[in-house]
């Protein structure tokens, strides 16, 4: 008994020196060098591997950054400043500063306002919905409603609205890593800039079609009337192809677009609920 | 044994309700609507501007690449309006609205019906007349004719084909165009012939078209060089590389185009049209389309102008049905289902297809329970089911080395499936993908 | 126009096959077998098919509702046809309580764990025989006794069984072949064995059927019956005193039933014909090396598992001819 024991425990332990020896050499033979500054950044990254970067993954971008010395058009929208200043001290390099942005859907075409004009049976996806045609309503630049936005998003920040058919950005977890722009077939998402309390206005909406026609599909589409450009004062309101753009960057939510708007497409979101008073204040300031 | 293609293919019933039905002459509609997109290949450019008064048979729109082409006017009235209007893909594509006045027709043009049989032009004119009648592929696909016609250099064309094979289930504007139009058709094949340096052609006809065999092998004898080839009845039989495996043995390599093999093929429509602009100059503004399903109280052939509206055909054919699902233009295995009956008749139209809530709905997708099938039945010998999974994971590189290029969408693996599954549905939308890939790359 | 049209993707036509309408042809072609099984082995073959289509379609009932809180789908009949092939994979004899625990193994873990039907790695069926084997081996191996048609108590050995202890035990085959049911009658299925391995017969009409209706192709059952005649053929050339001849092979023990029903499992096969045959090939040769060298009389069970793992391997390396392929690429 006590021989087979000490025999096993022999072969044992020679087959893991052995082992140890072969893997010695071998890790020895293929050493690859690699900058370790590589694992410092890779280290201070959220480790999210979401791709909102550009890269495959925080390692990618970790060697892109080493590779390049440089960090020029290379920002990590989920850890945002802090974790591209702690970057930069490891690289010893300059961290420009970005503004955090989060992702908007362009489109508030609800059942209510948007009306079926044909049933789709093919595959539930967006991408192969917007392969066939412009999809269930008459709008062909609206929201398929399938979900694939869903789908890409890393940080559960967006569900779909059963009520509405359309898709809901919840704005604590959003990190503007840029995905769900990536996976929208009708390129509904936009990265605004991040304004306090998550406020925002913007044109819900990306029908380029004739204003006469783009009503007539959807009750809420911008029709490209131009009002709200002539109304807004810092120049944030562009209008082409009879559709308005509201730059975030401009934009200093004073809301008057939002009240000259005749079909409600430019929409006001995270403002405090007290709408008659600020109209009440907001009157006599203009006579 | 019949000749056939190899791998793969299924036999869809084939509901030829309209084969014994004469082509009948739509009358001119009011307004015509005609898209500048009916081909594959660069939009053509308008010329016509609001309120220009135009002839049946005049340029409306002018190629704008090589592969692109002219659009002509099919009816003879004043522009209404160039606008967006939706049209058979499902998207709104540029087109010119014109009110129609009287049916007067361009200058030059021959509308006589007799045959003309001999012409002295040499093979670059009969090209440049095809290119100048804005004529694409009639089957469905719509490629430029011209382009099919001016092989890369370094490449000669041995044999033409023309496909008769009609393979599509309900679909039978071929098969009354050969019965009806044979003497132009072999004529039209001529010149095919002649603009492309060869001397032999073969018709592709299945043998579910009897007649048409019959009534072509005698025509045969008065011309020169042309053979008909009876084949098998299998689906996709019509697809370009499975008609010249068929008839010639011949396998087109992995993407590569048919003149590799040394085959160039149209179809029959595509050459009685281009009989009619050489020997008639007449171009491309009439087509035959069939009208048909089940619950249609006439279904029938029609020849109808381009931009016809869609509903005055199913309102010809007898109304549109209550029980109606789906309305698709094309035949129900490429053809594509329309959101709406407002739509024009383009080039590529080559019927319009009524199912009914029977037909017309999709079941339960289910899970895969690996049976094969879809794989049995790929006329590429592809896997369907690892395609689509692959399309579903968005693993693109490893469905590029899968040949997902190769599919030829003729929809065997998902009408095949037991579970239902949506295979050609992720298929196509890899194909997408991997084919921006693959241009990205270059 | 106040109805909407519907809008799919091309193709806008279907075959009328349904994965429902495949499981049942399957239990169809099962059940001139199945009815000869309760002919021979009366009540006790019919309690023991009951007792596993019930727990079985139970499992995945329960499963598929309180588990994976899904849309139960036991309609679609393949919880039915695990049943019956489990069934006909034990002998009549079985204690009931023995044939509840395979069908919940061979359900509950062969199928459900891996998410239901398509996902499992492993004909499910043969999961609970396998495991019914191994933990109860002597019930697993009782065979009633139906020597004068009477179903008797004491227990008697399957024609295989005869052969592999003879010929351990010195005596030569053709000795052996004396005491053991004709060529007829193995095919007509008057000896003992599980329920559905005793005739040959019936299972094959099951087969032609299945042919028929082309629920299966010829590639996986002709090939297993080919390779397993082919070597066994050899074999039996080299040396008739110490091996059994081929069509004795071929008729005896649970062969037809897993070339025909169980190899064939759509779900557990490769998908390409080429690899089905690979596959088909590797079914036969494990078969026969259990059957002659292995510790059990029958291999079947284990030869097919065996190369239902290998399938996904299969899947990967052995891909249907392509169109346009180089001839020697």
């Amino acid at each position: 008994m006590s021989a087979s024991l000490i025999y096993t425990i022999i072969t044992i332990s020679s087959l893991g020196v052995a082992a140890a020896i072969i893997l010695y050499f071998t890790a020895r033979k293929f050493y690859v060098y690699e900058d370790p500054r590589i694992d410092e950044v890779e280290e201070a990254l959220p480790a999210a591997n979401c791709g909102g970067c550009g890269y495959a993954g925080c390692r990618a971008f970790a060697e892109a950054i080493v590779k390049d010395n440089s960090l020029d058009d290379k920002f990590c929208p989920v850890g945002g400043n802090d974790v591209m200043k702690t970057v930069a001290e490891i690289m010893g390099l300059e961290a420009g500063d970005q503004k955090a942005r989060i992702a908007v859907l362009r489109c508030n075409g609800t059942c209510e306002f948007r009306p079926k004009t044909n049933h789709y049976e093919g595959a539930t996806t967006c991408a192969i919905a917007a392969m066939n045609y412009g999809g269930e309503t008459g709008c062909q630049y609206g929201c398929l409603g399938f979900g694939d936005c869903v789908d890409a998003c890393d940080f559960d920040a967006l569900h779909m609205d059963p009520e509405t058919g359309l898709p809901v950005v919840t704005d604590e977890n959003c990190v503007g890593c840029g995905a769900c722009v990536e996976a929208c077939p009708k390129d509904l998402f936009e990265l605004r800039k991040k304004m306090p309390k998550y406020r925002r206005v913007y044109v819900a909406c990306r029908n380029e079609d004739k204003g006469g026609v783009a009503k007539k599909s959807c009750e809420v589409a911008c029709i490209g009337c131009g009002k709200c450009e002539q109304e807004c004062k810092y120049d944030a309101i562009t209008i082409t192809n009879n559709l308005a753009f509201i730059d975030s960057d401009k934009c200093v939510l004073c809301r008057k677009c939002v009240s000259v708007c005749p079909t409600n497409a430019i929409i006001e979101e995270n403002f405090p609920p007290r709408k008659i008073k600020v109209e009440k204040e907001a009157q006599p300031a203009e006579s | 044994m019949l000749k056939t293609f190899k791998i793969g293919g299924v036999h869809p019933a084939e509901n030829k309700i309209t084969a014994t039905k004469a082509v009948v002459k739509l009358p001119i509609p009011k307004t015509v609507t005609i898209p500048v997109t009916q081909h594959i290949g660069a939009p053509s450019k308008v010329i016509v501007k609001r309120g220009d008064v135009v002839k049946t048979g005049q340029i409306i729109a002018q190629s704008s690449g090589f592969v692109s082409t002219n659009i002509h006017s099919s009816v003879s009235g004043k522009v209404l309006k160039i606008d967006t209007v939706y049209d058979s893909s499902g998207y709104k594509k540029e087109s010119v609205v014109i009110n129609t006045e009287q049916d007067e027709w361009d200058e030059g043009v021959d509308t006589s019906p007799d045959l003309i049989k001999h012409t002295d032009l040499d093979a670059k004119t009969i090209t440049n007349k095809i290119l100048d009648a804005g004529i694409v592929g009639l089957g469905g696909a719509t490629f430029p004719t011209h382009v099919k016609l001016s092989p890369p250099p370094g490449m000669k064309a041995e044999v033409l084909l023309i496909n008769g094979v009609e393979c599509e289930p309900y679909l039978t504007a071929d098969h009354r165009l050969m019965l009806e139009r044979g003497d132009e058709l072999m004529v039209g094949i001529m010149l095919l012939m002649k603009a492309l340096g060869v001397n032999r052609a073969v018709i592709g006809i299945e043998r579910n078209k009897p007649d048409a065999i019959e009534h072509l092998t005698t025509l045969t004898k008065n011309y020169e060089g042309i053979e008909i080839c009876p084949l098998k009845v299998k689906y996709p039989q019509g697809g370009e590389k499975q008609l010249i495996k068929a008839i010639t043995g011949r396998e087109v390599p992995s993407g590569a185009l048919p003149i590799a093999v040394g085959a160039v093929v149209n179809n029959v429509g595509t050459a009685l049209a281009v009989y009619e602009a050489v020997m008639k100059n007449k171009p491309l503004i009439e087509r035959i389309v069939t009208v048909t399903g089940k619950s249609l109280s006439k279904p029938s052939n029609f020849l109808v102008r381009i931009g016809t509206p869609v509903k005055d055909l199913i309102e010809a054919a007898g109304g549109l049905p209550d029980d109606t699902a789906k309305v698709i233009s094309g035949g129900p295995m490429m053809g594509k289902a329309v959101a709406t009956i407002d739509i024009p008749v383009t080039k590529g139209t080559s019927g319009i297809l009524i199912l009914n809530e029977n037909e017309g709905h999709r079941k339960p997708v289910l899970n895969c329970i690996r049976c094969g099938r879809c794989v049995e039945v790929c006329p590429m010998g592809l896997e369907p089911y690892f395609l689509m999974t692959l399309s579903e994971k968005k693993v693109w590189d490893k469905a590029e080395k899968e040949q997902i290029m190769d599919c030829i969408e003729c929809g065997s693996c998902s009408f095949t499936c037991p579970a239902n599954r949506p295979l050609l549905d992720y298929i196509r939308y890899g194909k997408l993908t991997v084919g921006g890939i693959i241009r990205s790359r270059k | 126009m106040d109805k909407l049209l519907t809008i799919t993707p091309s193709p806008h036509i279907k075959q009328g096959d349904s994965v429902n309408k495949i499981m049942y042809s399957v239990i169809f072609a099962l059940i001139p077998a199945l009815a000869w099984s309760f002919f021979i082995f009366g009540l006790p073959a019919v309690l023991i098919t009951l007792t596993s289509v019930l727990s079985c379609v139970l499992v995945e009932w329960l499963i598929q509702k309180f588990i994976m809180k899904v849309e139960p789908t036991v309609k679609d009949g393949s919880a039915i046809l695990t049943g019956i092939l489990l069934a006909m994979n034990v002998p009549a004899g079985l204690p009931l309580w023995i044939m509840i625990l395979g069908a919940v193994v061979a359900v509950g873990v062969g199928k459900m764990s891996f998410g239901g039907l398509g996902q499992n790695p492993f004909n499910p069926a043969l999961v609970g025989r396998v495991f019914m084997l191994i933990s109860f081996p002597v019930q697993m191996t009782t065979w009633p006794n139906i020597t004068r048609q009477v179903v008797d108590a004491t227990s008697e050995a399957t024609p295989l069984a005869l052969v592999k202890e003879g010929v351990k035990g010195g005596a030569s085959v053709p000795e052996i072949m004396q005491t053991l049911p004709g060529y007829d009658e193995l095919l007509l299925g008057n000896f003992s064995g599980s329920l559905g391995e005793i005739s040959a017969a019936l299972l094959l009409i099951g087969m032609v059927y299945m042919l028929i209706r082309k629920v299966i192709t010829w590639h996986i059952p002709l090939t297993i019956m080919a390779t397993v005649f082919v070597f066994t053929g050899i074999l039996y050339l080299v040396d008739p005193l110490q091996y059994a001849d081929p069509v004795f092979h071929l008729l005896s023990g649970g062969l037809m039933l897993g070339a025909i029903y169980m190899a064939t499992d759509m779900v557990t096969s490769p998908m390409s014909k080429r690899g089905q045959i690979i596959y088909a090939i590797g079914i036969g040769l494990i078969t026969v090396s259990i059957r002659l060298w292995g510790a059990y009389p029958e291999g079947i069970s284990f030869a097919i598992l065996i190369m239902n793992a290998f399938t996904p391997l299969i899947n990967n390396y052995v891909k249907p001819k392509r169109f346009g392929e180089k001839k020697n690429g």
